[in-house]
């Protein structure tokens, strides 16, 4: 045993039930391409200079201690940045090879095509049925039979058909903390967008929950580009292809999730890894 | 002992004490103030026993016949020094009010008697008590029923006869009423839109020969109509006049009085409690069902009742999608800054202004500026009479929509700040744009807080009295604004109003003895029309909030 188990910094990945794969990000397809990003909330700059490329149909982890500008970067992605007030962006973000912050992009159709799960579950006050339409409806399908289709497959996929069947028109806030997170994913995967944002979704569930959430995006990065944002680190290293490692606003380190986690380049990454700070 | 108390007050007790003490005042003076205007209320239709007195007055023995309906301790030498004579001068003696009834024989419906004065007092049970619609209350002792100037019964007999004749006049009177009211009512209304439209035609020089007579033809249709109901109420008329009665006042006169003027007669000396009972519920209906006779002191207050939700409920109309379109926009499109900051400090001011100030606006901007423009543009034909440019139902509401705006526009505004910031992000990021998100997501959460908004506005203007004696109520209005006449809903008509009407009845009234248990009565009725309006908004918000609950975690 002893032997064969590969032991760094504290994080068994052998333990983690999955192999080490040799992933090489050159040879990836990339889905969002980030160059010299800087972003300033009103005088105080919170990314700086950020250069990263995330491939598609993988899970891409941002790890880092809380401020480092992990959240803020995953919500440029969809620009829900552009709700704060005096936040303000340099550089660009590619989303395959067009630009999103270019003038006269239509950013409700950007949100589409890059959906967004938030930390603590947030359904709308209305059936869950209701919630997984929600998106469709906006798109004006309102055909029965078409929005039948999709909030099935939508709660398919995100492992809560199950529970749910029998009892769509209920409220959606009946459910636990568990399965309103899985009901928000299936809102957000019910309009197939391209890139799927998680910040933090695990954070504010239990550890059973938790698994079954890692489990869904280990399901669904076959489909979509998965972007998550977490302070768990082990999660990162369970659930994620690819991580970065952010701190104070910089992109300290971004590399596939095996070798920073076994053998970062960087002292800093090493540092938080091995919990000396963070 | 100085440190037991020093402990008493650290263990936080007097604080509950005072707290708790605040709150039963509270809830005593509130229930106080509910029981007396209830028990002085609706006292007042329980049917009250007529006595008999013999009292010496003036050198020699009267009798008198009424009720007494109050009493009070009065100093002796002060009743001597206005003249009455009394044989001890010192200490108090009871003075009683007494309703003596008869008006058209003795001028007032209320005397005062003292007791010592009494020589005997009793109950006779053949006393009848007659409720008219002129003249107030008759009482006195039956003699005979007459039909056509013939008398048909008389002595024990009379009393079932009188009855017999009773109905037979109601019977007709409803008819009459139906007639009047509705039938004729409906042609003038009809013959006064012919004249408006012939008018019209006239302002616009197109009154063409062939116009002129269609018009004089649906005229001719419409006075032939009149004249048959007009045939028939008079044939009615006569019906009705038939009857009459004869019975013998407290000073010894026969009187006779015509039944088509009696609303209802009794003996109440006779009524057991369930016959009194079944009264008291008849006499309850006809307050909340019937129009008001005699200066608005006798009969019902249906009209007023009426006005009153009408205006409630129009004001409601109008104020709550205002203010919502007001709120939303200050809360969630208005760059947030010293402008919106200052916009909002005039907002929740304007709340403060003094309601009579609206009443003055209103007259001036609504009923002078909007009511004659529409008036000089749409309804030329009616004038110089107004239709618009006079105070109504209309200005009414809208008046009191001003003055409740900044109540739906405040809690509005607290209600879309309490929706949570990730409800919005969620449905931003499904690709929902601002508006998108708060027609399907944000509205619907902040409705029970603009439902709350209308309950406050809603309790504040059906309680409003001021601005509306500016604006459009009237103490006695000839029509209901809502009836079978086409458009239906009559704003521009004048309405009468349970606020205005307590005001009127209680300090406008020429017979205020009588006049005053209506004014509890009137008080409560608000009261209860009131809470009943709330507690209908209440219900609908709860039922929201229950929808519509935040996330609680």
């Amino acid at each position: 045993m002893e032997g064969n188990a590969v032991r760094t910094h504290g994080i068994d990945t052998t333990a983690l039930g999955r192999e080490l794969r040799t992933l090489n990000l050159d040879e990836e397809d990339i889905c969002l391409e980030v160059n010299g990003l800087d972003l300033f909330y009103s005088e105080k700059q919170a990314l700086k200079d950020i250069h990263m490329q995330i491939p598609r149909k993988r899970v891409t982890a941002f790890i880092g201690p809380s401020g480092c500008g992990k959240s803020t970067l995953l919500r440029c992605f969809n620009r829900m940045n552009d709700l704060v007030d005096g936040c303000r962006i340099k550089g660009e973000i590619l989303l395959e090879s067009e630009d999103i912050y270019a003038k006269g992009v239509n950013v409700p159709d950007l949100r589409r095509r890059v959906g967004m799960v938030f930390q603590k579950p947030n359904p709308f006050p209305k059936s869950i049925y209701e919630n997984v339409a929600y998106g469709l409806r906006l798109q004006g399908i309102n055909k029965r039979s078409t929005l039948d289709d999709v909030v099935e497959w939508a709660l398919k996929s995100s492992a809560l058909w199950d529970e749910v069947k029998d009892r769509l028109d209920d409220s959606a806030f009946g459910l636990s903390g568990g399965q309103q997170q899985r009901l928000v994913i299936a809102r957000a995967i019910a309009t197939q967008p391209e890139v799927l944002l998680l910040d933090e979704p695990a954070s504010a569930l239990d550890p059973l929950s938790t698994l079954k959430i890692e489990e869904l995006i280990y399901e669904l990065k076959s489909t979509y580009t998965v972007v998550i944002v977490t302070h768990n680190m082990q999660q990162a290293a369970r659930v994620s292809d690819y991580t970065a490692f952010m701190y104070l606003g910089e992109l300290i380190e971004f590399g596939d999730t095996d070798t920073l986690f076994t053998k970062p380049l960087k002292k800093q990454t090493e540092d938080y890894i091995t919990g000396r700070y963070g | 002992m100085i440190k037991d108390i020093k402990h008493w007050y650290g263990t936080g007790a007097p604080f509950i004490w005072l707290n708790a003490g605040a709150v039963a005042v509270s809830v005593i003076m509130v229930v106080g103030l509910l029981l007396l205007i209830a028990v002085r209320g609706m006292g007042h239709f329980w049917p009250h026993t007529v006595e008999e007195f013999t009292y010496r007055w003036g050198g020699e023995q009267i009798r008198l016949i009424g009720e007494i309906r109050d009493e009070e301790r009065v100093s002796a030498q002060r009743l001597i020094d206005s003249g009455i004579t009394l044989q001890d001068s010192e200490g108090e003696v009871t003075r009683y009010l007494m309703k003596i009834g008869n008006r058209d024989y003795y001028g007032a419906d209320f005397r005062n008697i003292v007791a010592p004065l009494i020589v005997e007092r009793h109950r006779p049970a053949e006393l009848i008590a007659v409720e008219r619609f002129e003249y107030g209350n008759f009482y006195g002792y039956l003699r005979a029923v007459k039909q056509a100037e013939a008398i048909v019964a008389s002595g024990d007999a009379a009393w079932a006869a009188l009855q017999e004749s009773v109905e037979r006049a109601s019977g007709f009177r409803a008819e009459i009423l139906q007639i009047e009211k509705k039938e004729i009512g409906s042609i003038n209304y009809r013959l006064e839109r012919l004249r408006l439209k012939e008018r019209g035609f006239e302002l616009k020089h197109a009154l063409t020969p062939e116009r002129v007579a269609t018009i004089e033809q649906e005229r001719q249709a419409l006075q032939k109509e009149y004249d048959a109901l007009s045939q028939k109420l008079q044939d009615l008329y006569q019906q009705i006049r038939r009857d009459s009665f004869i019975a013998e006042i407290q000073d010894g006169r026969e009187a006779e009085i015509p039944l088509d003027k009696v609303v209802r007669v009794y003996q109440p000396n006779k009524m057991g409690l369930f016959a009194k009972l079944g009264f008291y519920i008849s006499k309850l209906w006809e307050f909340v069902s019937a129009d008001p006779r005699e200066a608005n002191t006798e009969g019902g207050i249906f009209p007023a009742i009426f006005g009153t939700v009408m205006m409630v409920m129009l004001m409601s109309v109008l104020v709550t999608p205002f203010g919502v379109v007001a709120a939303v926009y200050l809360r969630e499109y208005a760059r947030q800054g010293p402008v919106v900051r200052l916009v909002r400090i005039a907002v929740n001011n304007l709340a403060g202004v003094p309601s009579i100030v609206y009443g003055v606006f209103g007259l001036g901007f609504f009923v002078y500026f909007l009511g004659g423009n529409i008036d000089d543009l749409f309804f030329p034909e009616a004038l110089p009479s107004p239709t618009f440019g006079t105070p109504g139902l209309l200005w009414a509401s809208l008046t009191l929509a001003l003055l409740t705006l900044p109540v739906v526009i405040v809690s509005t505004e607290e209600g879309l700040t309490r929706v949570p910031k990730a409800i919005r992000e969620g449905s931003l990021a499904l690709g929902a744009t601002k508006a998108e998100t708060l027609w399907r997501t944000v509205l619907p959460m902040a409705s029970p807080a603009m439902m709350t908004g209308m309950i406050l506005a809603v309790a504040r203007a059906a309680g409003e009295v001021a601005p509306l004696m500016l604006v459009g109520v009237v103490k006695l209005a000839p029509s209901l604004p809502l009836d079978g006449n086409f458009p239906f809903l009559h704003m521009d008509r004048k309405f009468m109003h349970l606020g205005f009407h307590i005001y009127d009845v209680g300090f406008q009234s020429p017979n205020v003895e009588a006049a005053r248990p209506l004014v509890y009565a009137t008080a409560l009725l608000l009261v209860i029309v009131i809470i009943v309006l709330n507690a209908l908004a209440i219900y609908v918000r709860n039922r929201l909030r229950e929808t519509y609950r935040a996330l609680e975690h």
